[in-house]
């Protein structure tokens, strides 16, 4: 293809380490710019609009608890996906093992919080997340079984269950977790605050949740920088043949990244039952599942990326519900800003191999 | 007999959208592309079709508009897939993630508004017994869409381009050094994709259903990337799975029909199950998966720096 434009990519002797860095702060602010470009277009003053996504998040106490309360489901499955990309395996159903981790963790709860059962209620907090961490990684173990033993392309599988996965949720809402004193609608009881996560900030929303995935986050890097399962897994991700050599099985690495994601994935779920939504609605998830894919992108597939991706796309989730209620756009904007920062991103991420060179004039 | 004939009709009305997607990723992949985005595309051109279709009270204009909206989708993923050589996984679902959100953003102001619902009768065939109901009594894109299928299935094995398309993604290296622009071949490739992903959105919006409601097209378009792996990239194949795939779609109707006393929701994961069925068995065998595989399918093809 003849390149058009007045620059040219030149190939780079090694790969820049800076750019590897600069090129998500490079996305984020090329997708603010095309933001307001698109506030523009639909006739909105474009910096009402940035303010919106940009500073009113940041707004306050409650404001910013809001907005770190969203990033925990979003840094939870992120966490999983991006050990799972390191180790090429590309499952793109967190939102399904999400959704059944959630599942999970609500039925238990449908189970336990009923008048006369003296369950206390640290107990059964415990248990709730227990069985949601078992739903997700449950969930992640059908697409490694069929991976393993099939050799089922994990991307088609890991999808298709995240509809199973929805349906089944659906389902239960609709019968056998239903509230009997609901007036019909398809939602479970709306559970006892004794099996509610304990709050992080008094007076927020923020729960405990959050700490523990920060304590997660740095887990998962000490298993991923110092670990010598974390390394195989990697290097089975890069150079399928060294692992080999090295005796590496490709088969441990599907199955642990599998089912570390899949678990963080549940936990997430379970977090978001006993944290704001405190029932199981059929609307567990806005897509976190899948916004957890570019949080690990734009993490650069490590853990402490991990929370800052994290935070950018609670930014972008909060920022489209306030530009419903202030700007009267339609909050699914907040999955325009998402594309667009994934698309951003990949492009910037060929200035990590190549720099741009203005062309000489002939 | 009757409904038996009701039923092969309705699967042929469900496999359309799964074959003209189908066969512009079989496309797409014979030219060594991997397009992820098809669910995208789909569903941008599922809104878009549907507006057009709305407004201008043409269906015609709606599959134009879907096909033309699926290409600029296409181009887009063209642009870094091609262009920049981005990794085509990771390309192919952010095309995805953006056409769920375009969609949902755009088609905001049409939740909930409808379009009469359209078939054609073919004059005397139509009034065949149980052929006629069965066959004969379809929207004209199901019948554009095995025109298509046939057409794909010459141009692939009969014709020169079609022979340099397969050698583009068997081994772009070669066909680059033969001197063909293995990157505008890729391009054109992706655009034929594009639009046919495009028709099938557009289907589904226009005819299907006939409505918009966000998240329209519920996994056709990954129904229709596994399908191109069952039929090992072959285009009479293609059309097989669509109809098998239509008719388990329908199956879940027609259970509810005849009142088998499984809830909806179960019902509704056939086609789901189906795939991942179908997808277990059929790569159980990895060696003959490679075989029939595209050699060069998703990987990126860098001939120098430009």
């Amino acid at each position: 293809m003849r390149n058009p434009w007045p620059w040219k990519l030149e190939l780079r002797g090694t790969p820049s380490r800076s750019m590897t860095y600069l090129s998500p702060v490079l996305a984020v602010v090329l997708t603010m710019l095309l933001g307001a470009l698109l506030f523009m277009a639909l006739g909105k003053d474009p910096l009402a609009g940035l303010k919106v996504f940009l500073i009113d998040p940041f707004n306050g106490k409650r404001a910013i608890s809001e907005l770190l309360l969203k990033s925990v489901p979003l840094i939870l499955c992120a966490l999983g996906l991006a050990v799972c990309f390191r180790a090429n395996i590309w499952n793109i159903g967190a939102e399904g093992q999400f959704t059944v981790g959630a599942l999970f963790a609500g039925a238990t709860l449908v189970a336990i919080d009923v008048p006369g059962h003296a369950i206390p209620g640290g107990l059964g907090l415990l248990l709730m997340i227990v069985a949601g961490i078992l739903g997700g990684a449950f969930w992640a173990s059908i697409t490694a079984v069929l991976r393993d033993r099939f050799n089922a392309n994990e991307i088609l599988v890991s999808l298709m269950l995240t509809y199973v996965a929805q349906l089944l949720l659906m389902y239960a809402v609709n019968g056998p977790l239903k509230d009997p004193n609901g007036m019909n609608f398809p939602q479970s009881k709306v559970f006892s605050s004794e099996f509610m996560l304990p709050e992080l900030i008094s007076g927020t929303r923020l729960h405990i949740g959050f700490a523990v995935t920060l304590v997660l986050a740095i887990v998962m890097t000490v298993f991923m920088t110092r670990s010598f399962r974390g390394f195989s897994l990697i290097v089975g991700g890069t150079a399928p043949h060294a692992a080999r050599y090295a005796g590496f099985s490709s088969r441990s690495a599907l199955w642990i990244s599998l089912l570390i994601s899949g678990s963080f994935a549940g936990l997430a779920g379970a977090f978001e039952i006993a944290g704001p939504i405190g029932q199981l609605l059929p609307s567990v998830s806005p897509g976190y599942g899948f916004a957890a894919i570019i949080v690990a992108f734009i993490g650069r597939l490590h853990p402490v990326g991990a929370v800052l991706g994290g935070l950018v796309m609670s930014l972008l989730y909060l920022g489209g519900e306030l530009a419903q209620s202030r700007l009267g756009l339609p909050s699914a904007i907040t999955g325009v800003f998402q594309g667009m920062l994934l698309f951003l991103l990949l492009a910037s991420d060929t200035l990590i191999d190549y720099r741009l060179r203005w062309k000489a004039k002939v | 007999m009757e409904q038996f004939a009701s039923l092969i009709a309705a699967s042929i009305n469900a496999g359309t959208p799964l074959l003209l997607a189908a066969l512009g990723l079989l496309i797409n992949e014979r030219a060594g592309v991997l397009n992820l985005g098809a669910e995208g595309m789909m569903l941008v051109a599922a809104i878009a079709g549907f507006a057009v279709g709305y407004a201008t009270h043409s269906p015609m204009l709606g599959f134009i508009a879907g096909a033309l909206s699926g290409m600029l989708m296409a181009s887009l993923f063209s642009w870094l897939a091609l262009m920049l050589a981005t990794n085509q996984v990771a390309t192919g679902l952010a095309l995805s993630i953006f056409g769920t959100g375009l969609s949902a953003f755009i088609g905001q102001r049409f939740v909930g508004l409808a379009l009469p619902s359209q078939t054609l009768s073919i004059p005397f065939l139509k009034d065949l017994p149980f052929v006629g109901p069965a066959l004969f009594q379809q929207h004209w894109m199901s019948y554009l869409s095995l025109l298509l299928c046939a057409a794909i299935a010459w141009f692939i094995y009969r014709t020169r381009a079609g022979l340099i398309l397969r050698a583009v993604g068997e081994s772009p290296e070669s066909a680059h050094a033969l001197g063909y622009p293995v990157r505008w071949i890729r391009f054109a490739a992706l655009l034929f994709g594009g639009a046919c992903c495009g028709l099938a959105g557009a289907y589904l919006s226009l005819v299907y259903t006939p409505m918009w409601v966000e998240g329209l097209v519920s996994g056709h378009g990954w129904i229709a990337l596994a399908l191109t792996a069952f039929a090992t990239w072959r285009p009479l194949r293609v059309l097989l799975g669509a109809l098998l795939f239509g008719g388990v779609t329908i199956l879940q109707f027609y259970l509810q029909g005849i009142g088998v006393t499984v809830p909806s929701q179960i019902l509704s994961m056939l086609p789901y199950a189906a795939t991942i069925v179908v997808l277990a068995l059929i790569s159980r065998n990895p060696d003959w998966i490679r075989l029939n595989m595209p050699a060069s399918l998703g990987k990126p093809f860098k001939p120098n720096a430009s």
